[in-house]
């Protein structure tokens, strides 16, 4: 669609901008000076430069946490995105069993994020869950507060358990979106179901998939109620990731100034990672437009 | 039929915790730590009386769905002009302010506590729903611009202009004819915003004390001396999940309608 080029725009946006200013920029700018200052107290500060910038990019504990960090996004967004398709492309059309399935789907993403950690945990435990007391009757010696790879699938398999209906209630309803006469042709064209899927089904949910995948990319980036619940970050160090991380260094330590200026090469950290996500696709986007 | 069968598999994948905990939530203490049953044998609503007849349990579920009312108001009313402005016009920095308010959801709560915490301590709003509701701003505005701004742009202008034409000022166009053009959205647009204000944990937690506290936050409470209360832990988990069910079942038709129009 063509735009009208007129700043009445900037009218209708004010409120917005005003709410959301009240929010973040206060706080930001709190940040950034806390991350650039020594505090003893309320009257004794020192400016400190980029010190502690230096100190936190040279942390090996932080540096070991932004690793499992940025391997537990890629492999949650490897599961979820083809499992959310999957469970979209199955879920029924119209009818009753339609609102049945949107709702059964839809349950584990509107439970309070500690909830779900408690919910696995009472599922996993071994003397008490389900799960863990289910693999142990099977002959595995499964046990999450001591082994690391225990520690690692649960955490993976409850957030695969959480946010995969998010990936497939959009995908759903960007399926709705396509006009039966698309099917139509393909069966004319005698079209195979991996046809369908690759040249009509796809495409079509390429938009919804870019919100989808950004969401679940900065949620689970800051991923700290599940696994502080179920596993306290351990076994050891071992499922302790970049916000629990943090929040250890700013409450425990009460260390305010290292860890204002981790969290801001935080912030930076998943600003880059979306935004070349973002441009990206949309590149790609571009590109097919011109080839047509 | 083989769709069916992966989708009744997903299915009990999705349910079986939630089976769990709801099993769990009928049970005495002496039974979950005892030998481990998949029905309950004493079957008791103890855990919930428990948490229905005490006003510092109940009122933990008033706060979570005052603050998550608030918040939707706020979010849609300033979002739905600002969306308009983004789908129909073009003005100086409209991209980077598109950008900025999506990186406010990317700031990650943790970074935030704090200085959110001694923001809203100073102007006297510690421990009110309407901090939380403005914390949760933060990131709900946000998204709800995103969402509806792709269903405005499917709505074609020639409406907007024909409305003109025919005498409508603009406050009365927006209200008569275009919200219920984009119903849906918003539909789609309120279920999201309740999802992410109502699973927030660290901002809610932070900002309350005892007057709006959220009951994620008071859930933590039945770690007692004599150890953990499963069964009221496990009752409170599934009365989480109460309120959520309506709201899904409320939008089901128009999540179903989708994001079809602009975002495909």
């Amino acid at each position: 669609m063509n735009k009208i080029e007129s700043n009445k725009g900037w009218f209708f946006v004010l409120p917005v901008f005003i709410v959301v200013a009240f929010s973040a920029v206060i706080p930001l700018m709190t940040v950034v000076n806390y991350s650039v200052q020594d505090v003893f107290d309320a009257n004794t500060r020192f400016f400190t430069g980029t010190e502690w910038y230096r100190e936190m990019l040279n942390n090996p504990q932080l540096q070991s946490a932004l690793v499992r960090q940025f391997a537990f996004s890629f492999t949650i967004l490897l599961i979820e995105v083809p499992l959310g398709i999957a469970v979209a492309l199955m879920m029924p059309k119209k009818g009753w069993q339609a609102s049945l399935a949107l709702v059964l789907v839809s349950l584990p993403l509107l439970i309070p994020l500690n909830v779900v950690g408690t919910i696995w945990q009472l599922f996993t435990r071994g003397d008490i869950g389900l799960m863990g007391w289910g693999l142990r009757e099977l002959g595995y010696a499964y046990n999450i507060s001591r082994n690391s790879g225990d520690a690692w699938a649960t955490i993976i398999l409850m957030d695969v358990w959480h946010w995969t209906p998010l990936i497939a209630l959009l995908c759903y309803s960007g399926l709705r979106a396509i006009p039966e006469a698309y099917y139509q042709a393909a069966r004319i064209d005698q079209a195979s179901r991996w046809a369908v899927f690759r040249h009509i089904q796809l495409p079509k949910l390429t938009n919804v998939l870019v919100i989808g995948v950004l969401i679940r990319f900065m949620d689970s980036f800051m991923i700290y109620a599940e696994p502080f619940v179920l596993t306290g970050g351990g076994p050891g160090s071992s499922t302790t990731f970049l916000s629990q991380a943090l929040t250890a260094m700013a409450i425990g330590q009460f260390d305010l100034g290292p860890a204002a200026a981790f969290s801001i090469i935080y912030f930076l950290i998943i600003l880059l990672v979306s935004w070349i996500f973002y441009t990206t696709i949309m590149h790609m986007q571009k590109d097919k437009t011109i080839n047509k | 039929m083989k769709s069916r069968i992966g989708l009744v598999v997903y299915l009990i994948f999705v349910l079986l915790p939630i089976y769990w905990l709801l099993n769990m939530s009928f049970k005495t203490n002496q039974e979950i730590l005892g030998a481990l049953t998949f029905f309950p044998q004493e079957f008791t609503f103890d855990n919930y009386r428990k948490i229905l007849t005490d006003p510092s349990w109940y009122r933990g579920y008033i706060n979570s769905v005052t603050y998550v009312a608030i918040n939707m108001v706020i979010s849609l009313s300033v979002a739905l002009p600002a969306a308009y402005a983004f789908s129909r016009y073009k003005f100086v920095g409209d991209k980077h302010l598109f950008f900025w308010l999506l990186t406010n959801k990317m700031a990650p709560p943790a970074v935030f506590v704090l200085p959110f915490f001694q923001l809203y301590s100073s102007i006297g709003l510690f421990d009110t729903h309407i901090a939380v509701a403005l914390a949760h701003c933060l990131f709900n505005v946000a998204l709800a611009v995103w969402i509806l701004e792709g269903f405005m742009s499917g709505v074609p202008k020639e409406i907007d202009e024909t409305a003109y034409i025919d005498g409508y000022s603009f406050p009365r166009f927006f209200v008569k004819i275009f919200i219920p053009l984009i119903r849906s959205g918003i539909g789609v647009t309120a279920f999201f915003l309740f999802m992410f204000s109502w699973i927030e944990l660290l901002l809610a937690r932070t900002l309350t004390a005892t007057n709006a506290q959220p009951i994620q936050a008071i859930m933590t409470r039945t770690v007692g001396a004599s150890g953990i209360d499963w069964g009221v832990l496990a009752a409170a988990g599934v009365l989480t999940i109460v309120p959520g069910i309506f709201v899904i079942y409320f939008v089901r038709n128009h999540v179903a309608k989708g994001f079809a129009l602009g975002r495909t």
